[in-house]
């Protein structure tokens, strides 16, 4: 009777979906435990490796001074403006070198060089040119945004399938239409996994934003306990950019399942 | 059936001195030399050729993206233009886009601007009524067979109201009993669509099937005609017409393919050539 029923669940698509959620548990949990046994186990002192609950009771009592909002509230808001500006360019530019044989030529080399910079190299000129408010911050994790999404668009665009753009040519779709009807649908699935990599490359930048020029934001949660021997808060900053990128992720995680189910 | 909105009807074809030649200089590579054909309006006609004999650049001079290096190729006595819109082309592959349901593929056949949208929606629904396929405008493409997807194809190019009906093997990858089902179905259509046809082929039987009349190209390199045959038959044929026989036999021998010999019409099986090796 109970094997029936294990049987349905295996076989139902929600059955599914849940089971597979939980095997992506397994890990954290196991890792959670482990996490217990060695801060208990005497090996680390508690300002190397305090306990879980450490952890908690630190996110607790900034959350009740209203500290630890107001930093994720801002790092969200500098990820998301930043990767809305650096994706709507990486879009526009892979879109141009992807259309253009000739904007290739003139433009990619450029990019592939400057894309190679890494990204903390960028922080001392940002902040020289852009002072310590919000923008260096904001153009950094639009630079970290950019360059994913302009590889994938560029390379998704050029591409498509050649007997798609010949069937649009043949059935009179040329330049805008061309390009709104056939090759964008097209390479969608491709953009999306370009705006995912970029989202999550925006979430890394934010954080070398962060550790050299800032009060606020997780990034300076990180450097700041770390300045202050809060290893507690540290592990929390960490376990908090793991999950808002996770979650963030996911959201494009879904747009994408659909366009991939669409598509294919 | 004349249909309200038409435009144009079927329209006249004709090559004149029409040669193609790919790059140039030492590598030249010339396709097609010296092509005159001429197509009257509403006739189909067939282009059988070996493979890599240039037909399919033959019907891309006539569609429009391809220009000739040398001749004119007129459409109702006005050259083509850069993708003639007098001309819709189906090719071998259906091409449905895999994110359009099947009545979105046929709609994208559609000239973009000046027909309201009740119009478009009811055009759509009649050509895919006309290619067998109503109930299944909401489907993907994904989720029909390749005989499907190849009517879905047609319609899309039928729903265009073409003067010309360009067919690049349109049949050839499908499967034997879908392709003859595909061959009767474009000769029902062929009433409904008024349009002429070009028919490039490499399969015999479809061509005694389906035209009016046969074009034969040379093998390359500079492919020219080696033959116009009239298919004496009037349409609908039956397959297998014991008076096709000796055109059949014809076009075989002249492709290269056939005993030298003339087949018996007494045979009852004529559709199953006995294959000799390729000369």
């Amino acid at each position: 009777m109970s094997g029936i029923t294990a049987a349905a669940v295996v076989r139902s698509r929600w059955g599914r979906t849940a089971l597979r959620a939980a095997a992506g548990l397994l890990l954290p949990a196991a890792l959670l435990i482990a996490w217990q046994l060695a801060a208990t186990s005497g090996t680390y002192t508690r300002s190397q490796l305090p306990p879980p609950e450490a952890v908690l009771d630190a996110a607790r009592s900034l959350l009740d001074r209203g500290e630890l909002q107001h930093h994720i509230a801002i790092s969200v808001q500098r990820v998301l403006i930043g990767f809305a500006v650096g994706a709507s360019l990486g879009l526009l530019l892979g879109g141009l070198v992807g259309l253009s044989g000739a904007a290739r030529a003139a433009l990619a080399p450029t990019v592939q060089a400057i894309r190679a910079v890494p990204s903390l190299a960028w922080v001392p000129l940002l902040l020289l040119w852009l002072g310590i408010g919000e923008t260096p911050k904001i153009t950094l994790v639009a630079i970290g945004a950019f360059f994913p999404v302009y590889t994938t668009v560029s390379a998704g665009l050029d591409h498509v399938d050649p007997r798609l753009r010949e069937l649009g040519r043949a059935y009179g779709r040329r330049g805008p239409a061309l390009l709104a009807q056939v090759l964008i649908p097209a390479a969608a699935p491709a953009v999306l996994s370009g705006l995912r990599l970029g989202l999550a490359q925006g979430w890394l930048f934010l954080v070398a934003a962060e550790l050299i020029a800032s009060s606020m934001g997780l990034g300076f949660l990180l450097i700041d306990s770390e300045n202050t021997g809060r290893t507690d808060i540290l592990l929390l900053a960490i376990v908090l950019l793991a999950l808002l990128g996770k979650a963030s992720d996911a959201l494009l995680g879904v747009a994408e399942l659909q366009v991939v189910r669409r598509w294919s | 059936m004349p249909v309200p909105g038409q435009t144009g009807g079927p329209a006249a074809v004709e090559l004149r001195g029409v040669s193609r030649t790919f790059g140039r200089g030492a590598s030249a590579r010339p396709v097609l030399a010296g092509i005159d054909l001429e197509i009257a309006a509403g006739e189909t006609v067939a282009v059988l050729g070996p493979s890599g004999s240039g037909k399919s650049t033959l019907l891309r001079l006539v569609a429009g993206p391809d220009t000739p290096t040398d001749g004119t190729v007129l459409v109702d006595g006005e050259p083509v233009r850069d993708m003639d819109r007098r001309a819709a082309v189906v090719f071998q592959d259906a091409r449905l886009m895999a994110w359009r349901s099947i009545a979105s593929n046929v709609a994208f056949g559609l000239p973009r601007t000046g027909m309201p949208r009740a119009e478009r929606r009811a055009e759509v629904a009649r050509w895919l009524e006309v290619v067998g396929l109503e109930g299944f405008g909401r489907h993907r493409p994904s989720q029909v067979s390749g005989g499907m997807a190849q009517r879905a194809a047609l319609a899309r190019a039928l729903v265009r109201r073409p003067g010309v009906l360009l067919l690049d093997e349109p049949f050839a990858a499908l499967d034997a009993l879908t392709r003859l089902r595909m061959q009767d179905l474009l000769d029902e259509v062929r009433s409904a669509a008024r349009t002429t046809i070009l028919l490039v082929t490499h399969d015999v039987d479809e061509a005694l099937q389906l035209a009016d009349r046969i074009v034969l190209l040379s093998p390359g390199p500079a492919a020219s005609i080696t033959a116009a045959l009239d298919v004496p038959v009037p349409r609908p044929r039956e397959r297998g017409d014991l008076e096709l026989v000796p055109l059949r036999t014809d076009l075989l021998h002249r492709l290269g393919v056939g005993r030298t010999q003339v087949t018996s019409p007494s045979l009852s099986l004529p559709s199953l050539p006995h294959k000799e090796p390729l000369r």
